[in-house]
């Protein structure tokens, strides 16, 4: 059972992340992710977005075409997007005002369609709805933490807007890091998106690295008694 | 005798890049003096900080690179960059606008991309858009010239205006501050003041701003100086002024009501400083004669659109920061044909 899902997880949370691996999806990423809760929010989004398709996807994948499986996963993924763009509207208005377009476009996160064709489409409902899941949570995590990188710098607080998402217990949620910050306009605009990603993207390159060094020093030191 | 062997080449130089931004450095010098007594020597605080931050940086991401540190630290390279920011910066500037700037230069415009020789983007430019969209109001806090301002700024309070942010005494920063000539002509033209009038006014001096074309007319003697040392070629500073000639000319006859004559927007702003000492550089410049041409009439252009279009006070940043975009494109279609060949 672990054997069958852990490389599934650690494809999608780590070695092949959408959004620093397959580089999937950077419109909405760098679009909205100019506060965590905004990044949160689109990130949820995407989760049951991805789970939902993957899972349907996964179910049909015996009666889909072959010829006409794209815009049968985008005919789904559209019906999807639609349900839970409307669930937003009626439960969380001021958040689906503030991410406007990014929702309904969510349909041409490429991230989706990839994960239909790539997994869901060739593999068995478990799976694929793990597939799905894991996917979006990477996803996820790179939007909090892009996020928390431009609100941070940009506007000295972090889970600004808070009850947009939690409701108005959660006003007081809002952290300010610096008082009195003049604010790093730069973050917030596009370019700071660009830039805080590609720093997210070489840390986790460096990350790899390391692993990989280490790793084949711990190789070598097991290596080297038996060869003596 | 043993023959001496010998092969080429035979002149053997210091290193040439050091030797090419010495020059440069010494072509700023006219200009920045007049900057001090037009502008109060805040000028040369900030350029000091600059500097030093700039080595700072520079030797830092040369030890994350494991490069050496002493032929890239002594080429000159990063106080060139320095210099160039720290003259661009209003001269209310606080140091901490300054430490961001220099920090966004040297690290990510160049440190980021490769390091000299390998920025597409002239890194001064991309530190002083970086503070201009990110810090508007720091970023257009202009003096008046000193002749015109009733508290003309001393040592003393351009040291405590930079790092306190307070001038000293009952001053405030909003009591010293001014518009700038291009400013004030963009202001008042939506006024629907007509230009030939705005310029009687004492902001306005002979040609250009008051003071200001002083600083231009110095910058273009130094370019000139850098011309006849070799350190630039002519292509780009004439192609820029020829491409800002022509569109202003072009306005200027059809409509003198509403834009102000070449002559003011040729010794206006950063025009000369552009012109001579940032779209030449040669790192990110283009590199045919023809595209040299291309690119500093591309610059002229668009510094013009930016200047009466566009929201910002001046546009040498932005043109150059576009054009440097262009470069490769540019090159491809400029390549000279080699001898010989059809």
């Amino acid at each position: 059972m672990n054997s069958i899902y852990s490389p599934i997880i650690r494809d999608g949370l780590w070695k092949n992340n959408p959004a620093l691996v397959q580089l999937l999806g950077l419109c909405p990423l760098l679009a909205v992710s100019n506060t965590v809760i905004n990044g949160l929010g689109l990130g949820l989004a995407t989760i049951l977005t991805l789970v939902a398709s993957n899972g349907l996807v996964s179910l049909l994948r015996q009666h889909i075409p072959d010829e006409a499986r794209l815009p049968v996963f985008v005919l789904i993924i559209a019906s999807i997007v639609t349900i839970i763009e409307l669930s937003m509207n009626a439960w969380f208005h001021e958040l689906y005002l503030i991410l406007g377009i990014f929702i309904p476009l969510i349909v041409t996160n490429c991230a989706i369609t990839g994960r239909a064709e790539a997994f869901a489409s060739r593999n068995p409902v478990g799976p694929a709805l793990v597939d799905g899941f894991m996917m979006g949570l990477g996803f996820t995590a790179v939007l909090v933490l892009l996020g928390a990188m431009r609100e941070l710098i940009g506007m000295g607080t972090l889970f600004s807007e808070a009850h947009l998402m939690f409701g108005a217990a959660a006003k007081n949620l809002t952290i300010v890091v610096f008082d009195d910050y003049r604010g790093f306009l730069l973050a917030l605009l596009p370019p700071g998106a660009f830039i805080g990603l590609g720093l997210i993207v070489a840390l986790k390159n460096v990350i790899d690295a390391r692993q990989k060094t280490a790793s084949a020093e711990t190789v070598v030191a097991v290596a080297d008694p038996v060869a003596s | 005798m043993p023959l001496s062997r010998l092969s080429s080449p035979f002149l053997s130089g210091t290193n040439r890049v050091t030797l090419q931004m010495l020059q440069l450095l010494l072509a700023l010098v006219p200009a920045v003096i007049a900057i001090v007594y037009f502008f109060g020597p805040s000028v040369l605080i900030t350029m000091s900080l600059a500097i030093v931050v700039a080595l700072l940086a520079e030797a830092l991401m040369l030890k994350l690179r494991d490069r050496p540190l002493k032929p890239f630290l002594t080429d000159g390279s990063a106080i060139v960059t320095a210099a160039l920011l720290a003259i661009a910066l209003p001269p209310l500037a606080p140091w901490w606008l300054v430490v961001i700037g220099v920090l966004f230069a040297i690290i990510f415009a160049k440190h980021l991309y490769g390091g000299l020789g390998y920025n597409p983007f002239n890194p001064a430019m991309i530190a002083y858009v970086v503070l201009l969209i990110s810090f508007p109001l720091e970023m257009t806090t202009w003096l008046p010239v000193t002749t015109l301002s009733e508290h003309p700024l001393d040592f003393s309070s351009a040291f405590q205006v930079i790092f306190t942010g307070q001038p000293g005494g009952s001053l405030t920063i909003d009591a010293l501050s001014g518009a700038t000539p291009l400013d004030a002509m963009k202001t008042q033209i939506g006024l629907l003041q007509i230009p030939s009038d705005i310029v009687n006014q004492p902001l306005f001096g002979l040609f250009g701003g008051k003071g200001w074309e002083w600083i231009n007319i110095l910058f273009g003697i130094g370019g000139l100086y850098l011309i006849y040392r070799r350190v630039i070629s002519w292509h780009i500073p004439v192609a820029m002024m020829i491409g800002l000639t022509i569109i202003s000319s072009i306005t200027w006859i059809l409509s003198p009501e509403t834009t102000g004559s070449p002559l003011f927007h040729l010794l206006s702003g950063g025009t000369m400083l552009g012109a001579f000492f940032i779209a030449t550089d040669p790192i990110t410049a283009a590199t045919t004669i023809k595209g040299r041409l291309v690119f500093g009439a591309g610059v002229g252009l668009l510094t013009y659109i930016i200047r009466i279009w566009g929201g910002y006070p001046d546009g040498i940043a932005f043109a150059v920061i576009l054009m440097n975009m262009l470069v490769p494109l540019i090159d491809y279609y400029t390549q000279p044909k080699v001898y010989g060949a059809k």
